[in-house]
């Protein structure tokens, strides 16, 4: 009752399928980048496996650092340097935050 | 003439019954809309029996009616888009002479799906939504292979009855 094309297609269905599903995933998955907001506004996503400089333009500047995996600010132009103190993020949830800049930097 | 008028009618009597019956029939217990889509299976007898005009016609004045009836008309344009690209895709298949009816109706149950989804993305610009993809078409893969054996079942047996 089948033919061969039948199966063909329903292969091919399957595998447009799969490929679909593990196509859109990785975007829902935590813990893989690295989100940038400025005064609530999305800035930038970025991956957190690709070694990058991004100078964060907003109320002021801040150099994000992403490298070997993790992200950490560089040098920024506030007062206080907390930012640029923290320890680098690495893990889902973790983020930087500089309130005189309003910047955050988030994983996830 | 008359005597396809009537038969029009009563295919359509049916789709509508099938229609009503699949509402009745609680089987979206994974993801929200999804059907067993039994009602594919009168789109599918007139277009292996009497061709793509009276299979895509029929369809259309099913899902306008069932709509009206017993579903809702914010739901028509989901409706409409899948049960067109679904008739269009069977009528193609078909044509092809490479598929069987099951792989015909297969490959419309998938494409059902998508274009419901198509029109969902459309209309609420919500692109989260392609996450439920792959569901929906391994959903109606499944149910258009049903539907397949079913319909051919029963065109074999309309004609041992000589209908």
């Amino acid at each position: 009752m089948l033919k061969k094309a039948d199966i063909a297609a329903a292969a091919a269905i399957l595998l447009a399928a799969w490929l679909i599903f593990a196509f859109t995933l990785p975007k829902s998955k935590p813990g893989n980048t690295v989100l940038v907001t400025v005064d609530k506004q999305e800035y930038g996503r970025y991956p957190l496996s690709e070694d990058r400089t991004v100078e964060i333009k907003g109320i002021g500047t801040n150099l994000l650092v992403i490298e070997n995996g993790s992200a950490y600010v560089k040098s920024a132009d506030c007062p206080d340097k907390i930012c640029v103190n923290h320890k680098p993020i690495s893990e889902s949830g973790e983020a930087i935050v500089c309130l005189p800049n309003k910047v955050v930097v988030e994983i996830n | 003439m008359s005597k396809k008028t009537a038969y029009l009618g009563l295919m359509l009597a049916l789709a509508l019954i099938l229609s009503y019956l699949e509402r009745l029939l609680p089987f979206d217990f994974a993801v929200p809309g999804i059907k067993l889509g039994l009602t594919n299976i009168v789109p599918l007898i007139l277009l292996y029996r009497d061709g793509f005009k009276y299979a895509f016609g029929l369809n259309i004045a099913r899902i306008l009616l069932a709509n009206l009836l017993f579903g809702n008309i914010f739901a028509l344009t989901y409706a409409l888009s899948g049960g067109v690209l679904s008739v269009l895709a069977m009528a193609i298949s078909k044509k092809t002479g490479l598929f069987s009816i099951t792989g015909v109706s297969m490959i419309g149950g998938t494409l059902h799906n998508v274009g419901q989804l198509a029109a969902a993305l459309i209309v609420l610009r919500a692109p989260a939504l392609i996450y439920y993809l792959p569901l929906l078409m391994v959903a109606g893969l499944a149910c258009g292979l049903l539907v397949g054996f079913t319909t051919a079942l029963v065109l074999r047996r309309l004609e041992k009855a000589g209908l």
